[in-house]
């Protein structure tokens, strides 16, 4: 396949919502042709460029999002999209240390210590990683200590903060006094969420932005993005 | 397997309620209170047809009427000729609906012939004492049954995809009605403006074969009509406790002697025509089908007729009918079971509401028979939609109310689809989903959609805080007065009009 047949490919796939061949896609016809990771890696082969690829699988994530805006697609093709890309990112990311391909941030994000619940967490982190951010999901359960040290390991612009019962929701806050007791808190923009959650809550924590659900975490991070 | 040329219904996995041990009994016991008791039958031809047959009858009730004793072998006999599998026609081929009492393939459909229809309006409130609160509530107007609002209703029940078929629901009251020509107007407003399988009584029996050559006309022939029979007619052929009379009676001779598909239904009331127990109204209404099912068979072996159950429970207050009453449910469910029980598809009972208005009163009325009548295996239930006031009030929106309410119904019927291959293909996605970063299954719920196995939300369901069902009920039923259209050719109309006497002028059927 040549280049430019590869990257329409990809965009097509992306929009099919196929991480690989065995996904029968949107139209449920596809199984057995190449998906994205096939094809991701194919280009990958052919000396495609990072940022080629990365603007394809931006531009299908907007057709993926228009979709969804439309009706036509549902929650589950909107996630399927997401997954794609980030399987997509995954595949790439050994390839893009040497190039001059920037993400759109780092988002280290976790569900809080003492709460085992991260459907909702992981339906963000992989709607962040369609949407171009380079995730570090540390998974659920997680203590404040944990969650600091990630920040600064992966020198982190933002931190998602998950949880869905109200004896947990509290150690949000022991994660950002933690953060700022260790300098860290202007550096880093902060978004909780969770069913027991609210925007008075985050004001109430110090926290930068509550998210209702990952499609505002996504408009919100695309208004504080500088 | 539907090969798309009848609907689909709901193939349903049935529960039961009666043992079979119970359904023995209640059998043996229906079997005697025919043989031990007997029917009063006030119509002569039947008796010489059921003492041809072997069964002992004597005169009663002052030489008006006849007491007939039915012995087991000339009921079992009937009961071995009557056809386990009917098929009721339709004017749109794929509309047919095939009974068959040895599946569990359930239809819904309208029924009653009311004589009130309940128009709904949305209208603004403000608060009396807080002008800043305001509120959408409905206001509900009755209107007199006419050949118009039969016309809407037939429209509005070809626009709904749950209705299977459409029993004349309005009662026409209008100036140019008479007993001679009101059954022929029935059928022609109805299958004007439905392509369903359309189901009626007849007032008049001299009405019988003009309705049938207005059948014959839309099926495009005699043939035709045999094939595709696309009316069928229903006959309250009992009056309880165990009397036929005379009018119906000779209706069920004549449709039967023309081999035309029918309903023998009976409809006692627990309470007052019949026992208020289970057992007892059970073993009458059986009784009273079966006798009426008899006598098709011995009119012409192999008549269609379907086992009609109509039973409802009394009120104790006003001894109206109670179909809210839980009783009404297991009564009804009996008979399905006791349709089965002798392979004879059954006409069945459910979805009626006491309450006057749509509201929540008639939502769980109407929800609780729907579900269990439909899990018991019914084939065919009728009453189903837009019934309020017991069976006095047809209510359009209630109608669309319903629609939605047996299209969750269905939904939760569905039988499962569990085999070796579908549940390697979960294990798979399991496996895969479980790799994954995500650990998400949402992905996957695609395939399941596109199988038909993921159910939408609530139909009606509002956008805002607000309960909108209601308003979104009566959007909807604009919607349909608006872009729905005759399901009649100009040509076969003006054949009707050619050939068939007593139509009215076209005039009264423009919606």
């Amino acid at each position: 396949m040549v280049a430019d047949e590869l990257i329409r490919e990809i965009k097509t796939n992306v929009v099919m919502g196929r991480v690989d061949s065995s996904d029968e896609g949107y139209d449920g016809k596809m199984e057995g042709k190449p998906g994205v990771s096939e094809l991701v890696r194919d280009a990958i082969k052919q000396d495609i460029s990072g940022k080629r690829l990365i603007d394809a699988l931006s531009e299908a994530m907007v057709t993926v999002g228009e979709k969804y805006d439309s009706g036509e697609y549902l929650i589950p093709d909107m996630l399927a999209g997401a997954e794609s890309v980030g399987t997509a990112m995954d595949i790439l990311e050994p390839h893009l240390i040497h190039s001059d391909v920037k993400s759109k941030g780092t988002f280290v994000i976790a569900t809080v210590e003492g709460d085992l619940h991260d459907i909702g967490k992981n339906i963000v982190a992989t709607l962040l990683k369609g949407a171009g951010y380079n995730v570090k999901d540390l998974g659920a359960g997680i203590s404040a200590e944990k969650i600091v040290e990630a920040v600064k390991e992966y020198n982190a612009e933002f931190v998602g903060l998950s949880a869905l019962l109200t004896t947990t929701m509290i150690k949000m806050a022991s994660v950002i006094e933690l953060m700022e007791s260790e300098g860290l808190r202007s550096k880093v923009k902060v978004l909780i969420g969770g069913a027991p959650t609210s925007p008075d809550f985050a004001k109430k924590i110090g926290a930068d932005a509550h998210c209702r659900d990952a499609f505002e975490a996504i408009d919100i991070l695309r208004d504080i993005t500088p | 397997m539907n090969d798309g040329t009848f609907r689909a219904g709901t193939l349903v996995a049935p529960t039961f309620r009666l043992s079979e041990e119970q359904i023995r009994i209640l059998h043996d016991s229906s079997l005697r209170v025919l043989n031990d008791l007997g029917i009063t039958c006030f119509n002569e031809e039947a008796v010489s047809l059921f003492e041809e047959a072997g069964c002992i009858t004597a005169i009663s009730d002052g030489e008006n009427a006849w007491n007939i004793r039915i012995p087991e072998k000339v009921v079992m006999e009937a009961i071995e000729s009557a056809p386990s599998r009917i098929v009721l026609g339709a004017p749109d081929w794929a509309n047919r609906l095939i009974l068959d009492s040895r599946e569990a393939r359930v239809y819904f459909g309208t029924g009653s012939e009311t004589n009130i229809f309940l128009d709904t309006e949305i209208a603004d409130f403000v608060c009396t004492t807080d002008s800043s609160i305001t509120m959408r509530h409905p206001i509900y107007k009755e209107k007199r049954g006419t050949i118009l609002r039969l016309c809407e209703s037939a429209r509005l029940c070809d626009s709904l995809p749950n209705v299977d078929f459409f029993i004349r629901n309005v009662n026409i009251q209008d100036e140019g009605i008479s007993v001679s020509n009101k059954d022929i107007n029935v059928f022609f407003a109805s299958l004007l403006y439905t392509a369903k399988h359309v189901q009626a009584g007849l007032v008049d029996i001299s009405s019988l074969d003009n309705v049938v050559r207005l059948g014959e006309i839309i099926a495009g022939g005699t043939a035709s009509f045999q094939d595709n029979p696309l009316i069928s007619f229903i006959a309250c052929l009992i009056k309880s406790p165990l009397q036929m009379v005379e009018d119906t009676t000779q209706k069920v001779i004549e449709i039967s002697r023309r081999g035309l598909p029918l309903v023998i239904s009976s409809s006692p009331q627990g309470g007052s025509t019949a026992p208020i127990q289970e057992e007892g109204m059970v073993s009458l209404i059986n009784a009273e089908i079966l006798a009426g099912i008899t006598l098709t068979q011995l009119v012409n072996p192999g008549t269609p007729a379907l086992y009609g159950a109509v039973p409802v429970r009394a009120r104790l207050d006003t001894l109206h009918d109670f179909y809210g009453a839980p009783e009404f449910i297991h009564y009804n469910i009996d008979c399905v079971e006791m349709a089965r029980f002798y392979n004879i598809p059954c006409y069945s009972t459910a979805g009626v509401g006491d309450s006057k208005v749509p509201g929540i009163q008639a939502t769980v009325e109407k929800l609780f028979s729907q579900l269990a009548v439909a899990q018991s295996g019914a084939q065919y239930i009728h009453y189903a939609f837009g019934l309020l006031d017991r069976t006095n009030i047809f209510c359009p929106v209630q109608a669309i109310l319903d629609d939605a309410h047996i299209s969750l119904v269905r939904e939760i019927l569905r039988p499962p689809i569990v085999n070796e291959e579908v549940t390697e293909a979960s294990i798979v996605e399991i496996r895969k989903v479980t790799a994954s970063s995500t650990r998400l299954f949402a992905r996957h719920i695609r395939k399941q959609m596109r199988r038909g196995l993921v159910s939408q939300p609530y139909g009606l369901e509002g956008e805002g805080d607000r309960d909108e069902a209601l308003e979104n009920a009566c959007a909807k039923l604009k919607e349909i007065q608006e872009t729905a259209e005759k399901q009649l050719s100009d040509e076969v109309i003006d054949e009707i009009y050619k050939k068939i006497a007593g139509v009215l002028p076209k005039d009264n059927f423009e919606l």
